[in-house]
């Protein structure tokens, strides 16, 4: 906790970074409270760390009473998978994987063919995931800060038996007064750092040492350069005509599906290189990685309706 | 500690309000423009909807408008959160709908701002809904108010109407009961004054509006008791003997030290507190808004909902008296049955009496009312279940507030203010 004394204003108020954790802790353990079956999405991507460490600091020195599980689209990146073991482990908590291939294999739906995105598939098999092991709240590391629909999107929102998001209705939330109550069939969706930008994502994972998978750091690897992006050469990304690879310093800002998150060029290999980094960048974070929220200036609005993240 | 890392700027949380069509979007992203808190894929897919839809040069109104219905019509439906700071702070801004049937999430927006910016058309002046707006912000407690008076390019930077339009704003204010009012002569649109000082308006001393929003001093109105905390949850711990037991919640008003003398509510039992707790690392002074987990010396029967409390302990209520914002289409008539969410507390509640509503165009109270139609503000006696730890609003925002759930459908239909109880 840093005390902030404004000198000559009566006031001392928790700075910044204090006053978003501690937001966050007391959203996690309303929800503890008022649900039944909680649980935390965890990806191996930064924010979902954040979520997992903040549940950790929730109830400590105890363990937290969420189940934690992955949507795994079966297009990762070995890094980030690797770590979300290695994580678990360490916590002593179980998995839970929610596999797209699965959704695909039993027809719940259409595969995209190789090379497509499996980002949107992704809301069948968490919705199917939700149902069948009866969690009533689900954890989510999405930021109000980006994306347009996200912004407008409650720290406790609702969704109906259809997993669908009503952003024309949602839930009055005044203060911090939170309304935790569903019917049957019917979930949450909890977005405990809403209010966090990218620059206090890491800013945070600074101040309590958290570790993250190597790609938020600059590493060498073979991208290829698409719709502007540079895309890291595998399994489902191969050079078209006219594409050439090449290895380039590069580091990913956010991780997700491997064959539609973009790296960024960088040199920054510490937390403190990637700050300065991110304070000079002139995209989002979004903007310079996702090819999946290109397509419409309501893409991400479409696809929460539909039941995503 | 990395010197990157900025801990010394605090975090001040501000709330657009005004009437339809005043300029309210248009001003956020103004200022997040020319505070350069936005980025050029941000600015690039503004340039591409505006330019498709014919407007000259950037619509700014289009970086918070991010629902597909907001955009086909143009207006705002649903709090807008958007980020940005300054060497000075770090802002938390919410951008809020204008029209009389969004007043539901206006509330949601103003509940947990400290300072209101007022946006007025100065070729309109105030409306209906400026003092509806304005009277919610009130009400929630913010004290602090920037008046915009947008659109000056469009009056030639009459001094004249602008000094109108404030005495107009001052004399609602009074009644409101505000006193704290900055004004501000803006464009919105041109950007003059909101983060750059105009040269059109030569006759202004005044702050620019980023200016105003990096010194103003947002103490609460609501943080003027001893140290209180609404018990979340009770961790139990294994040790020798009974498990030790820790309550986990977040502390408002006056700081917490191990060694304070409490007692915990609405039993009356007192304790001393052992040890306090943020994660796993023991602190021996709290701030007003940080979670922790707080043992206690004796071992009392404490359960979710109970209250903690340091110094002169809170009101232990069966009836309460408070100030209602109805959002349900429904109107709220006496004999109703209802749950409150009151800190952490939910419990039953029947309407004994409306006793008056708001009149927003006279700024009265109507003593007749029978009921608060949807968006109505009014007074109403509410009689509970079981006891609510309560303070009044204006001296507690935690205590001295609640939400009105619908038992039957779970919806929160409505929003309360604590006057009085017995």
């Amino acid at each position: 906790m840093t005390l902030i004394d404004h000198g000559s204003r009566r006031t001392t108020r928790l700075a910044h970074l204090d006053a978003l954790e501690a937001h966050a802790i007391f959203v996690m353990r309303e929800v503890a409270a008022e649900r039944e079956r909680p649980v935390v999405l965890f990806s191996g991507g930064k924010d979902s760390v954040i979520l997992l460490h903040l549940a950790s600091k929730a109830f400590a020195p105890g363990k937290f009473p969420f189940a934690v599980m992955h949507v795994d689209t079966g297009h990762n990146f070995p890094e980030a998978i690797d770590f979300r073991d290695r994580r678990v482990a360490e916590l002593g908590t179980g998995l839970v994987v929610a596999s797209v291939q699965a959704s695909i294999d039993a027809g719940r739906v259409a595969d995209p063919g190789h090379g497509g995105s499996r980002n949107r598939l992704q809301s069948v098999t968490l919705l199917d995931a939700i149902a069948e092991n009866t969690f009533d709240a689900c954890f989510g590391g999405a930021r109000r800060d980006e994306d347009k629909a996200r912004a407008k999107e409650r720290i406790l929102s609702l969704r109906d038996e259809f997993g669908q998001w009503e952003p024309r209705n949602q839930r009055p939330e005044l203060w911090h007064l939170y309304n935790g109550r569903v019917r049957p069939g019917e979930h949450l969706r909890v977005f405990p750092i809403s209010d966090w930008t990218e620059r206090d994502v890491w800013e945070y994972i600074a101040r309590e040492g958290l570790e993250l998978p190597s790609l938020y750091y600059a590493h060498e690897r073979e991208v290829v350069e698409r719709d502007g992006m540079l895309l890291s050469v595998n399994e489902w990304v191969v050079p078209g005509p006219g594409e050439t690879a090449a290895v380039e310093m590069v580091r990913y800002r956010t991780v997700g599906d491997a064959s539609c998150t973009g790296a960024v060029r960088s040199t920054a290999t510490t937390v403190d290189e990637v700050l300065v980094e991110i304070q000079a960048s002139v995209l989002t974070e979004r903007g310079a990685t996702r090819a999946d929220d290109r397509f419409s200036e309501a893409s991400m609005e479409d696809r929460k309706r539909e039941g995503y993240f | 500690m990395s010197d990157i890392i900025d801990t010394e700027t605090d975090l001040l949380r501000f709330a657009t309000i005004g009437s339809v069509d005043d300029g309210k979007s248009t001003l956020i992203g103004r200022l997040l423009h020319d505070a350069k808190g936005l980025l050029q894929d941000q600015i690039d897919a503004v340039a591409v909807t505006s330019a498709r839809r014919g407007h000259e040069g950037l619509d700014l109104s289009l970086i918070t408008d991010g629902l597909r219905a907001e955009r086909e019509q143009g207006i705002t439906i649903d709090v807008a959160y958007r980020y940005f700071a300054t060497p000075k702070r770090t802002f938390i801004v919410g951008d809020n709908p204008g029209h009389a049937q969004y007043t539901r999430n206006m509330a949601t927006g103003a509940s947990t701002a400290e300072v209101a910016v007022v946006l007025v058309d100065a070729r309109n002046g105030l409306t209906t809904q400026t003092n509806r707006h304005v009277t919610v912000a009130s009400l929630l407690g913010i004290r602090q108010f920037a008046l915009c008076i947008n659109k000056m390019d469009l009056l030639d930077w009459s001094e004249e109407r602008f000094d109108q339009i404030v005495a107009d704003f001052l004399a609602m204010a009074e009644r409101v009961g505000i006193d704290t009012v900055t004004p501000i002569p803006l464009s919105a649109l041109h950007g003059d004054n909101v983060v750059i000082r105009s040269e059109a308006s030569p006759w202004y001393a005044g702050p620019t509006l980023l200016e105003y929003l990096e010194t103003v001093d947002p103490t609460p109105a609501g943080d003027h008791t001893g140290g209180r905390m609404p018990v979340q949850l009770v961790l139990r711990e294994p040790a020798e003997g009974r498990p030790l037991r820790r309550y986990a919640g977040m502390v408002h008003g006056g700081p917490l030290h191990p060694g304070d003398a409490v007692t915990v509510l609405p039993s009356g039992q007192t304790a001393t507190i052992s040890e306090i707790l943020v994660g796993t690392d023991p602190i021996e002074s709290t701030l007003s808004g940080l979670s922790v987990t707080v043992s206690l010396t004796d071992d009392l029967d404490v359960i979710r909902g109970d209250v903690i409390a340091a110094g002169e302990p809170p009101a232990v209520a069966r009836e309460i008296e408070a100030t209602v914002c109805w959002f349900n289409e429904q109107p709220l008539t006496a004999g109703a049955r209802l749950l409150v969410k009151h800190g952490t507390r939910v419990e039953r509640v029947i309407v004994r009496d409306v006793i008056s509503r708001l009149d927003l165009e006279q700024l009265d109270h109507e003593a007749s009312a029978q009921e608060l139609a949807f968006n109505d503000i009014g007074v109403v006696r509410l009689a509970t279940a079981g006891p609510l730890v309560v303070d009044d609003y204006d001296a507690d925002r935690v205590l001295g507030s609640f939400v009105i759930i619908e038992e039957a459908t779970d919806r929160t239909i409505g929003a309360g203010m604590i006057r009085r109880w017995s």
